[in-house]
Formats: structure tokens, C-alpha cells, sequence
């Protein structure tokens, strides 16, 4: 594969772009630090990456760079087939309660700018008779629930506009992937207490590389998740409004 | 705020821990780092009551390395299991191994590690080119034996007291396979198994034994000599060998299932299962340099009151190993109900101002915690280890009293000195060094 990744330097991300590594991909990286992209891309190829893995700076918060910086990576990889994208903001929802500029930051940057990155991806992909894009959602996006308001309303959109994109251009040849984890413990979740069914990045990552390989639409990680979300999708409103999950 | 423990899971501390990929950043202004805290007793521990602690366990990149040499960089909390599952299949191997791969190379420094090829291969610390190191002032150094000889000499062994330890880069040793050639055989007493070990490593590069602790009287000692190389190809499968862990303790039992009863049944099983004859092989590297990674979680077996592990050496002069019967003696007449217990021996001395080998024996076993007289065994031992001249390892140590400690460690002072050089405000501190040093509690 030819993969152009939105936010291998960290988390979920880092541990999926080091299994493409180790099984030769090519990877292209993206994110807001040049610094920390250099050393990721240092690493991914001492780990056996395909040639030497290009960076370049991108931000979510600026979207007037996202076609820039696929055009670099569609030039240095000779063209591309796989989009990922773990890159992402999380805030607890009291501190988003709290300061309305954080707020904005984190809904324009989980929903209306990522939609934007993966548009920009979706015709590069598509101009070149299609590939795969594997986008990091979650589950916070299946119910409207207490202790992620804003931030699962903007995942919610994320699932809807990714589910949308699946059906109408899977025909065409782009496969999308939504990603959906539950609880993974990484720099993200530092701090919060784990749940039950808590994930570990690396395990998050098999799973996620092996539905992308057979271009499964949707990923529960880890896949008891998926169970988890059935029911608390089934329960009804008053129980919602009672509980604090 | 996190409950944290090292692998003895005593004592406790309730204290914040910074976990971040962007490590170099945490350890601003933390009093401490740490790794994957496999360390026994309260080295990887901050002083409780505020005091931050940084850790290392996501700041894993490779950074540079070179087939020609051999020399790799790395970030401080890459994992010797990391460095072994990329490297091995390439031909390489870290040059020290110690008991578990669970370790951070920034806690393969701070402990400065040994192995079983300590006779001949020094400490980890003696393969080490350079550090990228946080000291206690903020600034970030890139520190070697050219740059800064004494700063690094006190950093190899000084426990991650003299700053924080940011990169290491370190020269592996090129390997004929991933797999290892071993011979084992059993010795009936103690003078059987100190002989076998010195006799062994005058011609193997791996030599341990691992003896019953349990056994007094004439088969006082008695136990297993193991002793490898790494396999030529030619002896060795074609394939690299798989490192996963295979079974785990998933819960705390309610009490120690390693007790005064259960051990020397297990130890008498492990002594006989072996056999009287000589058994040659080739073995998966796991189970001949880490056997007990293959049990996820099994400092769990010792239930929630934890265990503690006493390692120490005892130097022999001349040969002279009386006192490693005297050591024996006191240890088995105290009662000392430990399953995994190792003898080494160890050359000479290395770079690391106060790393724990010198040439003589070195000993550990692991028991229960059983409050006063755990404390009393590990007090009884430390007598003869400091009338001998020997010192413990404070990597494994909870127990031990500070001016045991201070009257064995005449090389305390001159460390203490570069330390403070560097850290005049006595900002970087553990539990450990409030225990032992003297650092303000």
C-alpha cells in the first residue's frame, strides 16, 4: 500500500502506522509538527517501511492546507491508494462546557474540517479510480450521551458523513473504513479512569489494519464495543437520562 | 493522581504520573522518570506528597541505527521486548540482558543491568555511547564520555537521579541467530554450584544457576547450572523466534500462593523434573534470558501484599567462598521460601560510579512479603553482606536500612558530589533516595 497518514506520530495512530511499516508499506505522514514528523518517519523506516517516508506539516485547524499537503504526498509517493486519518481533538465535556473557543476548536476540527480533509482525500483517491480512506471516528458519535455531548455530536456527524461516502462511492472503488473505538488507552484518555473493556493502541491496531486489508465499512475497537453500543443504542430515554455512561 | 508501585507491588505511593509520547516535555519540572516500573521496590517511585513523576512508556521511536555498527538510538522508554522483536530477525541483540524484557532502555541505564554474560560482557552501561538527558536545571544535554564524563559515569547505575533520561544510544552485538544453544545439569550442594558456575564461565559467554532456597544440610544449594551461547546457524531453525507472552495471572489470589508451603515441593519438582543427566539444545531465547515474561501478570502469585526481591554480591577474595555458605546458612535458617532464585557471578567492576556488580557472587531470591520478618531476613542478610564487603542491588531493594546501606557504599560520597553539582537544589529525588540517601522526605 501507498498511505498518506493524518496522525501517525501519536496514540492509535502511531501503533497502526508501525504494522504498515513492518510489512513494507509506503507511508507518507502529515501533522502539525515538523520536528515530531521527522522522528515518526525515522522510526516507521527503521521499522521497514517501503523507501524513505515524507513528511508534511498540516494542521486540522487550517483547512486551506489539507490540498497542499496530499498534492506533496501524492509527488513523493508516485500517487497514493490509502488514506488514514487518527488525527483529532478530545476535551472532557465540562471543559468544553466551559470555554466556548475550545469548543469551536474541537467541533470544527472533528467534524467540519475533517469532512473537508476527506473530501480533498476522496477526489485524489477517486481521480485515480479509487483506493481506500480509513477515518478514526468514535464511539461516542452512537448516542447522545452525558459525559460526551460536543464531542459525540461531532463524531455523529463524522459517522454519518463517512457512512454516506461508503454507500454512494464503494461502487466506484473507494472503501471507506469508519473506525469506531471505544476506550483505548492512550495519551488521549491519560488521566480518565479506564473502563471496563479498556483497549491497548497495538491490539486497536491489528484489528483496524485487518479490516482496512478486506475493506470492512465499519470497526468497533475493541470489537466487544460493538456489543456495548447495541445495547446502550436499545435502551431507552429515560433509562439514558439516568445513567451516567 | 495514580497508585503506583514497582514489581514487588511494595510499597505504595499515590502520586501523579505524566504518561505522554511527548516525554521530553513531561519530564519538565517532574521530580522523577520512569519506565515500564519493573523495578521491585521503590526506585521508580516518586516521594509521595506532590512530587511528579514522568513516564517514559510512550516515547518508544527508533531514531537512527547502523547495520555497519551496530549502533542504535532510541527513544528512553523503547522496551528491550520491542528492541529484541525488531532486531533479533535482523542479527542483533542487546549486548546485556536482563531477567525480564520488560524494561525501558532510560531503566536499563538507570539500573545499569547485568546479565548472565556479566563475566564477560560488563554491564549494559559498559555498550552505551551516548544520552540525551533532562538535569535538574531544565536544560536538555546530550551527554557521553567525551562531553560530560562525569555526569555520565554518575547516570550508568545512578538510578535516574542525576536527570532524566530523554535518548539512548547504545551498540548492539551482531548475533550468529536469534536462538541460543544451552547446556543445563544439576549440582547437589553448594559447593557443587559455586564450583560449576566459575568453572562454566571460564568457557561459556551465558552462565547462571538457579538453586533451591528451601534445602539445608548437605543439600544446602543444591540446584541447576545453565549455561549458553547464541546458535550458529547451522544448529539453529530457520525461523525467528515468536516472543508472545502465553499465559497470565488474571486475578490476585487472596493470599500468597508462594508461601512456606507451596515453594520447596515447587523447588524439589523443578530440581528433579530436571533429570541427573547433562541436556543440551536449542532453546527459544525467551525461555533461556526471560522465562518468567511467558507469565503475563505473575507478580500477581504473591497476592496483594506484594513480595520483595533481595539481590546482593558477595565478593570472594581469592577464591575464598566461605562466605557464600555463611550467606546461605543465615538465609535458610531464617527461612527463605523464594521460587526463582539466581546465582551469578560477576567480573570486574564498569564505568557506572555506583552500578551495583563488582567481581565476587551475586544472589537474589524473591519472598513474600511477611512484614517483620521479611524485614528481619533482609537485615540478617545485609550483616553479612556488609562484613564481607559486598553491596545489594537497589533495583530489586525495598527493604533494606539506609545506614546499612550508607556503611556498604564507600562509594556513596563521590557519587553524592556529582549529583549535587548537577542538581544543587536537590530537585530530582525518588522514594528510593529519601529511603537511603538522605533526600529531604
Amino acid at each position: 500500500m501507498k498511505v498518506v497518514f493524518f496522525g501517525a506520530t501519536r496514540g492509535m495512530g502511531r501503533a497502526l502506522a508501525r504494522l504498515m511499516a513492518e510489512r513494507g508499506d509506503a507511508l507518507f505522514l502529515l501533522g502539525r509538527d515538523a520536528l515530531d514528523l521527522a522522528r515518526s518517519a525515522k522510526d516507521l523506516e527503521l521499522r521497514g517501511a517501503a523507501g524513505s517516508v515524507g513528511t508534511a506539516e498540516c494542521d486540522l485547524l487550517e483547512p486551506a492546507g489539507f490540498e497542499p499537503a496530499l498534492a506533496r504526498a501524492h509527488e513523493e509517493l508516485g500517487g497514493f491508494d490509502t488514506v488514514v486519518l487518527t488525527a483529532g481533538l478530545f476535551a472532557p465535556q465540562d471543559a468544553l462546557e466551559a470555554d466556548t473557543e475550545l469548543c469551536q476548536s474541537l467541533l470544527a476540527a472533528d467534524f467540519t474540517n475533517t469532512v473537508l480533509f476527506c473530501e480533498a482525500a476522496r477526489k485524489s483517491l477517486l481521480a485515480r479510480g479509487g483506493g481506500r480512506l480509513c477515518v478514526f471516528s468514535s464511539v461516542a458519535g452512537e448516542r447522545g450521551r452525558k459525559p460526551v455531548i460536543l464531542y459525540g455530536a461531532a463524531k455523529a456527524g463524522l459517522s454519518h458523513y463517512l457512512e454516506g461516502l461508503d454507500h454512494k462511492f464503494r461502487a466506484r472503488g473507494l472503501v471507506t473504513v469508519t473506525v469506531k473505538p471505544g476506550f483505548v488507552r492512550t495519551g488521549m484518555t491519560e488521566g480518565l479512569t479506564p473502563p471496563p473493556f479498556a483497549g491497548e493502541p497495538e491490539a486497536v491496531a491489528r484489528q483496524v489494519l485487518r479490516a482496512l486489508d478486506r475493506g470492512r465499512p465499519v470497526v468497533y475497537a475493541p470489537p466487544i464495543w460493538s456489543l456495548v453500543m447495541l445495547a446502550i443504542r436499545s435502551l431507552p430515554r429515560f433509562a439514558m437520562r439516568r445513567i451516567g455512561f | 493522581m495514580s497508585e503506583l508501585s514497582g514489581w514487588g507491588r511494595y510499597p505504595v505511593v499515590d502520586a501523579p504520573e505524566r504518561v505522554s509520547e511527548d516525554f521530553e516535555s513531561a519530564t519538565a519540572g517532574a521530580a522523577l522518570s520512569r519506565g515500564l516500573g519493573r523495578s521491585y521496590g521503590d526506585a521508580s517511585l516518586p516521594r509521595s506528597g506532590g512530587d511528579v513523576v514522568a513516564n517514559s512508556r510512550r516515547a518508544d521511536r527508533l531514531l537512527a541505527f547502523d547495520p555497519a555498527t551496530g549502533v542504535v538510538r532510541a527513544e528512553a522508554g523503547l522496551s528491550l521486548r520491542e528492541l529484541n522483536r525488531i532486531f533479533l530477525p535482523r542479527g542483533f541483540a542487546s549486548p546485556v540482558s536482563p531477567g525480564t524484557q520488560y524494561v525501558t532502555l532510560g531503566g536499563m541505564v538507570a539500573s545499569d543491568v547485568h546479565g548472565g554474560n556479566h563475566h564477560v560482557a560488563g554491564t549494559f552501561g559498559e555498550h552505551v555511547r551516548s544520552l540525551r538527558m533532562r538535569v535538574a536545571d531544565g536544560r536538555v544535554l546530550e551527554v557521553s564520555e567525551a562531553s560530560e564524563p562525569e555526569l555520565f559515569r554518575a547516570t550508568l547505575g545512578g538510578m535516574g537521579l542525576t536527570g532524566h533520561l530523554l535518548e539512548v544510544e547504545v551498540a548492539l552485538e551482531r548475533i550468529p541467530s536469534p536462538w541460543i544453544y544451552q547446556e543445563s545439569r544439576r549440582v547437589r550442594d553448594l559447593d557443587e554450584l559455586v564450583e560449576s558456575l566459575l568453572d562454566a564461565s571460564r568457557t561459556w559467554p551465558f552462565t547462571k544457576t538457579w538453586f533451591d532456597s528451601t534445602k539445608r544440610g548437605p543439600t544446602m544449594g543444591r540446584g541447576i547450572c545453565i549455561v549458553g551461547r547464541w546458535a550458529e546457524p547451522g544448529e539453529a531453525p530457520a525461523q525467528a523466534p515468536e516472543l508472545r507472552e502465553r499465559i497470565s495471572v488474571p486475578i490476585d489470589p487472596p493470599f500468597s500462593l508462594v508461601n512456606g508451603l507451596t515453594v520447596p515441593p515447587f523447588n524439589s519438582l523443578w530440581f528433579h523434573k530436571h533429570g541427573a543427566r547433562l541436556r543440551a539444545g536449542v532453546v527459544h531465547p525467551r525461555a533461556f534470558f526471560w522465562p518468567l515474561d511467558d507469565i503475563r501478570h505473575w507478580n500477581r502469585l504473591y497476592g496483594s501484599r506484594g513480595f520483595a526481591q533481595y539481590q546482593c554480591i558477595l565478593p570472594i577474595e581469592g577464591g575464598d567462598t566461605r562466605v557464600v555458605r555463611r550467606f546461605f546458612g543465615a538465609m535458610t535458617r531464617r527461612g527463605c521460601p523464594s521460587p526463582v532464585s539466581v546465582m551469578k557471578d560477576c567480573g570486574p567492576e564498569g564505568r557506572g560510579m555506583i552500578s551495583f556488580p563488582r567481581p565476587g557472587i551475586s544472589i537474589a531470591v524473591d519472598v513474600p512479603l511477611r512484614g517483620a520478618k521479611t524485614q528481619a531476613l533482609v537485615d540478617a542478610l545485609n550483616e553479612i553482606v556488609l562484613e564481607a564487603g559486598g553491596r545489594i542491588y537497589l533495583s530489586k531493594d525495598s527493604l533494606t536500612r539506609a545506614d546499612h546501606f550508607r556503611a556498604m557504599e564507600p562509594r556513596l560520597p563521590g557519587w553524592n558530589q556529582v549529583r549535587r553539582k548537577w542538581d544543587p537544589e536537590g530537585k530530582l529525588r525518588s522514594a528510593l533516595s529519601v529511603r537511603l540517601l538522605g533526600d529531604d522526605a
